[in-house]
């Protein structure tokens, strides 16, 4: 933030800014990046150390709480999951904790980390976005290598020929060819950009309430006033933490259920 | 908020994590799991058939007993029996030895009194003959009427 105070387009601006490097396509989104890779790290770092002290018998705290995320998972893909296929649990692991984690970024306050940064940077207009799941480019990551694996299990499964088949006799029939064509190309296409849309939508929009919320504080809240505004913004910040405690968890989960279905239909030979 | 090359690294970013998550998180605990599921199952089993062999043991030992009161029955009858047999044993036999006794006792009666009989009837027959010796005064040949004699003792 700059010495002066900003303007609410100028506060909210600033914090849909990405901190990058690059231009063009050649951008990196820094915070993104790093934040996502370290949640990424904090997965693995705590997977490897409950892995190191693993009890067979009665399961310690650490390891039942995990235990019973992999169960839930384990359990959400043998529902809608009717093939075997070894890599399907270890995806939907993945896809719920991690997103579940990014997401869980939005929780934090919301100027806590940009504040801690641009102190420690020296810069006051350093810019830092810690949600990487209001990032297109995260979300869309995550439906495009999903959509890879579905076109992959297609061909595997249906053979190539089958595949092809598929965009040319379904949903119509042999003599709507045309047609066909277009449907199930924009069928298939629908599947990774929903995905990624629908995630970044949600997310991102939980993270623009936020900021609309806090700019209670920030624009209102100016002497006396402040005794009014500022309970509200507390009031009003808890209420929504609380909601998107269930949407970032519910967008998790739906992302996960989503790939699973959506792999289970690559897996299907008779489309 | 455009879509760029950080798309690119977060691919790379999630294939690993995949990677990372099945080889450190899921592949073991996967194993864990299916590793209690058996421990469990093995365990259920081992207690039904710990009931079971309970349930037969417990048969096994009403049958012992059953048997073992049977036998002792038996026993008890057999001795019973065996003891009646020997105290009728050995009533049959002293009847017997009395009835021995008593015979061996009338065979000496018998014998005496036959015995006694002979020498009376000796007796008698010298009384006789040196009566008619005297009754006669005359020797009496003994030879010549020792027949006559002998018919005689014969009729005592």
């Amino acid at each position: 933030m700059s010495a002066e105070k900003p303007s609410s387009v100028e506060y909210i601006q600033h914090h849909l800014q990405n901190n990058y490097v690059g231009s063009g396509f050649w951008t990196f989104h820094l915070d993104t990046i790093i934040v996502s890779a370290m949640l990424g790290m904090l997965i693995i770092g705590v997977a490897a150390y409950v892995g190191r002290r693993l009890e067979t018998g009665v399961p310690g705290g650490l390891q039942n709480f995990i235990e019973s995320i992999l169960d839930f998972v384990d359990k959400t893909v043998r529902e809608s999951f009717p093939y075997r296929n070894p890599l399907i649990v270890p995806l939907a692991l993945t896809i719920f904790l991690w997103v579940w984690l990014m997401n869980f970024m939005d929780l934090i306050p919301i100027d806590f980390f940009p504040y801690m940064f641009q102190l420690l940077t020296g810069n006051p207009d350093a810019y830092l976005k810690i949600v990487p799941t209001t990032d297109l480019n995260t979300t869309l990551a995550l439906a495009l290598v999903v959509f890879a694996l579905v076109i992959y299990y297609n061909v595997k499964f249906k053979g190539f020929v089958g595949y092809m088949k598929v965009f040319l006799f379904h949903p119509f029939g042999k003599f709507l060819i045309p047609v066909n064509i277009v449907m199930t190309f924009i069928e298939e296409i629908a599947k990774p950009i929903s995905l990624a849309l629908r995630l970044f939508g949600n997310i991102f929009a939980g993270e623009l309430v936020f900021m609309l919320i806090a700019l209670i504080g920030g624009t209102m809240a100016v002497g006396a006033a402040a005794l009014f505004w500022a309970p509200l913004q507390a009031i009003l910040d808890l209420g929504w933490a609380i909601f998107h405690i269930l949407i970032i968890t519910l967008q998790a989960f739906i992302f996960m259920v989503l790939t699973i279905v959506y792999l289970a239909m690559a897996h299907d030979e008779a489309h | 908020m455009n879509i760029n090359a950080t798309v690119i690294i977060q691919i790379i970013s999630f294939v690993l994590l995949i990677w990372f998550v099945n080889k450190v998180l899921w592949g073991p605990m996967s194993k864990l799991l299916e590793d209690r599921q058996k421990r469990i199952a093995d365990g259920l089993s081992a207690a039904e058939k710990g009931k079971h062999e309970l349930e037969l043991a417990e048969k096994r030992a009403k049958e012992v007993l059953k048997d073992a009161k049977l036998q002792a029955q038996n026993v008890l009858s057999q001795a019973e029996k065996r003891s009646t047999e020997i105290v009728e044993d050995a009533k049959v036999k002293a009847a017997e030895e009395a009835e021995r006794i008593k015979a061996a006792a009338q065979a000496d009666i018998e014998q005496e009194i036959s015995r006694a009989r002979e020498q009376l009837r000796k007796e008698v027959a010298a009384l006789v003959v040196s009566g008619a010796e005297k009754i006669l005064h005359k020797e009496v040949d003994a030879k010549a009427h020792n027949e006559m004699l002998d018919a005689l003792v014969k009729q005592i």
